[in-house]
């Protein structure tokens, strides 16, 4: 089983994705390093649109999430609620 | 000489402030948290004010609700200066570009007679109210307890005074300033605006804070929003030809939208939070908006006719069933 991940750039907008992605996430391993934030997940990682509008208190887009995303593994399905990264999906 | 370069993580001493890491743990805490928790004065309030000696300068017993912890009130849509002012300029461009479409294309005198005057009848004497809502935002941030709960009074007080401004300017736009002296005329002695100008007036006099807020923000803009510029403007209007005004009030509809949400939260917490608080405020919500469901029937009448009882009867069912989501039954 290999690693998906996501990299985040470590600031005040990514706060709440990096919470709502933990919540969503359980298995996921939170890695702070200076200035960006990488999680780590076995095989499969989701991001939830509902998750990260109640931590934020507003509406997401989740094409946001592009401003502060630094790289990502894994492939990506993404449609307006989620966006998944898994392997051999 | 060959120079190695690697990154040294450093651990922060502190995540947080003390007062945030007691609350949410040890973690970094937001801007809003920041901005928000713990900041209420609590403490040396040892002189007392002259006008009323029983009570601190800062005292949660002026109300009646009861609350553990009063910054369990928190707005869920967490602004705080920053977000605040932001989210408002965004909203505010958005505004003025509707403004000057509607100038600049004539569409306001494209409105037949009859939409224009309707419209100007019904809105701008809404000015008058939108002011007196300011005023009870105000007295609610300055006697109220906990920023989480006053912070957005304070907000909700300056975006009343935005939408009168916005009123003012439709008049002005339609209707020159002899529609804004024939507003002021009709919220003074038209008899159709006289219940609404006294529930008004008579929250001028409300001294308690939780019961301005459910008497404000939960009763009226609960019935006067939907009412007037979702269902008068944005339907009857609009249907009839006249969607220029509904372009300027695009940020009413919207505001509303919003804050209902934030108004939601802070019932639903201090209803939740004991027996005694849901009954006063089952008390306060039915006694307000029974009183503002009168107040704006009268109102609808200048637009809708014979229909505003029908229309103000279904905004009253309505709000009691968004009401009963937050846990107060009517």
């Amino acid at each position: 089983m290999s690693n998906v991940f996501i990299v985040l750039q470590a600031n005040e907008e990514t706060r709440a994705l990096v919470e709502a992605i933990q919540l969503d996430n359980p298995h996921a391993v939170v890695v702070r390093q200076p200035a960006m934030i990488k999680i780590d997940a076995p095989d499969r990682l989701e991001v939830r649109r509902a998750t990260i509008e109640e931590l934020l208190g507003r509406s997401f887009d989740l094409q946001e999430l592009h401003i502060n995303l630094v790289t990502l593994a894994g492939h990506v399905n993404e449609d307006d609620d989620t966006l998944t990264l898994s392997w051999n999906s | 000489m060959q120079i190695d370069l690697r990154t040294v993580s450093i651990e922060p001493q502190r995540q947080a402030f003390d007062h945030l890491v007691r609350r949410f743990g040890n973690k970094p805490a937001s801007r809003y948290q920041e901005g928000s928790y713990d900041i209420q004065a609590a403490e040396n309030l040892h002189y007392r004010p002259t006008w009323d000696p029983d009570q601190a300068l800062y005292d949660p017993r002026i109300t009646r609700i009861v609350m553990q912890d009063w910054y369990a009130l928190k707005d869920p849509r967490q602004f705080y200066y920053s977000t605040y002012t932001l989210t408002r300029a965004k909203q505010q461009e958005t505004t003025e570009a509707n403004f000057s479409f509607v100038e600049s294309r004539g569409l306001a005198d494209m409105l037949s007679d009859e939409l224009r005057d309707t419209a100007l009848k019904l809105l701008v004497p809404l000015r008058h109210a939108a002011w007196g809502a300011n005023q009870h935002n105000t007295f609610i941030c300055g006697y109220g307890y906990g920023v989480t709960f006053t912070q957005p009074c304070i907000y909700q007080a300056m975006d009343n005074l935005g939408i009168a401004q916005y009123l003012s300017r439709l008049g002005l736009l339609l209707g020159d300033t002899a529609a804004l002296a024939a507003g002021k005329e009709a919220w003074q002695h038209d008899a159709a605006w006289q219940p609404l100008r006294r529930y008004v007036e008579d929250c001028l006099v409300v001294r308690d804070p939780f019961e301005l807020f459910v008497a404000q923000n939960v009763a009226l803009d609960g019935l006067l929003y939907p009412l007037v510029y979702e269902r008068i403007v944005d339907d009857h209007l609009s249907t009839r030809g006249a969607s220029a005004v509904a372009m300027l009030t695009q940020f009413m509809t919207e505001w509303f939208g919003e804050t209902r949400k934030w108004v939601d939260a802070v019932l639903k917490v201090a209803a939740a939070e004991s027996e005694a608080n849901r009954e006063v405020l089952t008390g306060w919500s039915g006694h307000w908006s029974d009183r503002a469901a009168a107040a704006l029937l009268p109102v609808a009448a200048l637009a809708l006719g014979d229909q505003a009882d029908e229309a103000v009867a279904e905004e009253l069912a309505a709000l009691k069933t968004r009401l009963a989501k937050t846990g107060i039954t009517l």
